[in-house]
């Protein structure tokens, strides 16, 4: 075989390779939505995003708004990024600007293998320990709440968050730096007035990108949210996040009924809000390097 | 390194290979059953028993609810579902298209008991007062007899077999209060009441546990013996689902859970037997 056509085969590999991710994706696509749409047959797509009731096995009078399940996922994202942004962007500036090498080799690993503990086991910690401490420390009626669900998705995802904000901080060339300390300013100021505004699209994108892991998150939701269809007013109340709903109602659903078109329509507005971030992030991501902040 | 490439694929296909044929070497006799979790405890005792006393034959059971099950048996990839509800008009249908009669066999009885924290004072409920608690009337203990304390109601999901048996009922036309805490499996149920003094909840005879208390409903303890005298007002029949006549292993299994024996086990799982109990 000569070389070129040996290069050639490779080529031909990898690209079937990277056609199969491809096909994945638009095979996903097109099953979630033959699978979904029927759904708005017998609801319109106003009062399943707008509904409040979701009843959808009642024999007598079934309902199908989803607002509670909607409102129940942007609640504990809410929480979970009010929880991780401080911390995660905080920790990302630590390990970059301030931390010596030494201590940043020990520190760094140490947070991303937060990021390996199964969320089962996240969820299952949240159940046995945070959901009773929050109980008893807010003296509330029911520990599982959106508050319990936000903690333990922001530990979860705080390495995620952590990595992308500080390779963000990374790219930031260190003749930035130099040139902040030589017109006299010092670590604070470097960090907070030149490396920080330079690095904002790239922090920004790592908080979005976590945004849409916690919005995608099912099994600790399904564990320690509580699990009440109900629009929240409060983030010690139970919520029902979208991805909880689907995972406990899709195994013992009547395939092909009304309640199974309308979860595939829920996984249609999850998809939908992942995909927006995704294209968000994507804007953001090239207005940066149009404007070449560095 | 280009060998030892080749040689990993190989090795990896080898295996996949070996893992599809493997089924077809086997020379048991095998059976699986799917569905509702509520039977699972029931039908697991049913298959470790018949095995025991029938080496050579294998038969395994799994949970996922009883929508679950009852799809598998329908696209034929189990032999046997267990369901805590009775099969549905659009299951039916569905079994109909594929040209599949689906068979209904009734294996034991059941008992939903309404359970509370085991501090919680209220021993007693009637079915109103179960029912107000359920459509979020009453809110808190004190109304029923009860400590000043917020009443956490939880249950079951919406398209489990345990909410259907529940809902038809307590609540008949009426919709269940939003803010309910809807709970994916019954040990949820019964982890969550356990953890939460004001809780409330309802799970099968079989899950009951010392850590929950059940209440009394109009008067009556959730026992097997109220449920057979007709005196329990919770009871509802579970079933094992079948394509067509059950023949072969599958008979011989349903026959065994028909049996004397196989109701002892019923009994014994803390459910109501269906036939004379050995």
């Amino acid at each position: 075989m000569t070389r070129a056509t040996k290069d050639k085969i490779i080529e031909w590999g990898i690209t079937l390779i990277a056609l199969t991710s491809v096909i994945s994706f638009l095979g996903i696509a097109v099953v979630l939505f033959a699978q979904g749409l029927p759904a708005f047959n017998f609801v319109g797509l106003w009062d399943f995003l707008t509904g409040r009731g979701w009843h959808p096995t009642h024999v007598y009078e079934p309902e199908f708004g989803i607002l509670p399940l909607i409102m129940g996922t942007l609640w504990v994202a809410a929480g979970a990024l009010i929880i991780t942004v401080p911390f995660g962007v905080g920790a990302a500036i630590y390990i970059s600007e301030v931390a010596r090498p030494a201590v940043k080799d020990v520190i760094k690993p140490i947070i991303e293998l937060l990021n390996s503990v199964p969320s089962v086991v996240m969820g299952f910690i949240g159940l046995l320990i945070l959901a009773p401490a929050v109980m008893n420390l807010f003296n509330l009626p029911v520990g599982l709440t959106i508050f319990t669900a936000s903690v333990m998705l922001a530990l979860l995802y705080m390495p995620y968050v952590v990595s992308i904000a500080e390779d963000a901080l990374n790219a930031i060339p260190m003749s930035l730096r130099e040139a902040s300390y030589a017109v006299g300013a010092n670590k604070m100021e470097t960090i907070t007035k030149v490396v920080l505004p330079a690095a904002f699209p790239g922090v920004s994108t790592a908080v979005i990108l976590g945004g849409g892991q916690m919005i995608g998150e099912t099994m600790i939701v399904l564990m320690v949210a509580g699990g009440a269809a109900m629009v929240p007013t409060s983030f010690f109340e139970p919520a029902r996040p979208m991805t909880a709903t689907i995972a406990a109602e899709m195994g013992e659903t009547v395939v092909g009924g009304d309640h199974y078109h309308a979860l595939f329509a829920i996984g249609i507005v999850l998809f939908v809000i992942t995909l927006i971030l995704f294209i968000l992030v994507n804007l953001i991501e090239k207005k940066f390097r149009r404007e070449k902040l560095w | 390194m280009k060998k030892s490439i080749a040689v990993t694929m190989a090795a990896i296909f080898g295996l996949m290979a070996g893992l599809v044929a493997a089924p077809v070497a086997e020379s048991r006799e095998r059976l699986v059953l799917q569905g509702s979790t509520t039977v699972l405890p029931i039908t697991v005792k049913h298959a470790e028993e018949f095995m025991k006393r029938n080496p050579g034959t294998e038969i395994s059971v799994r949970g996922g609810g009883s929508g679950a099950g009852i799809k598998a048996l329908i696209e034929g990839t189990i032999g046997m579902a267990q369901a805590s509800r009775s099969i549905r008009d659009g299951e039916i249908l569905e079994a109909k298209a594929r040209g599949i009669k689906v068979v209904e066999h009734t294996i034991a009885g059941d008992a939903l008991a309404v359970i509370v924290h085991p501090e919680n004072p209220v021993a007693n409920l009637t079915k109103a007062q179960i029912r107000d608690i359920y459509l979020g009337k009453t809110t808190n203990w004190r109304e029923v007899g009860g400590k000043d304390q917020k009443i956490v109601v939880t249950s079951r999901d919406v398209a489990s077999g345990t909410f259907k048996a529940f809902n038809e009922k307590i609540l008949g036309k009426e919709k269940q209060r939003p803010d309910a805490l809807f709970l994916a499996s019954s040990a949820a149920v019964v982890g969550t009441v356990t953890g939460t003094p004001g809780a409330i909840g309802y799970v099968g005879m079989g899950f009951l546990r010392p850590e929950i208390k059940a209440l009394h409903v109009d008067g009556v303890a959730a026992t097997a013996e109220n449920l057979v005298a007709g005196k329990y007002p919770l009871g509802r029949p579970l079933f094992i689902y079948t394509a067509g006549e059950p023949t072969g292993l599958a008979k011989r299994f349903l026959d065994f859970i028909m049996s004397p024996d196989g109701q002892k086990i019923v009994k014994e799982a803390e459910f109501v037997p269906v036939g004379p109990v050995k």
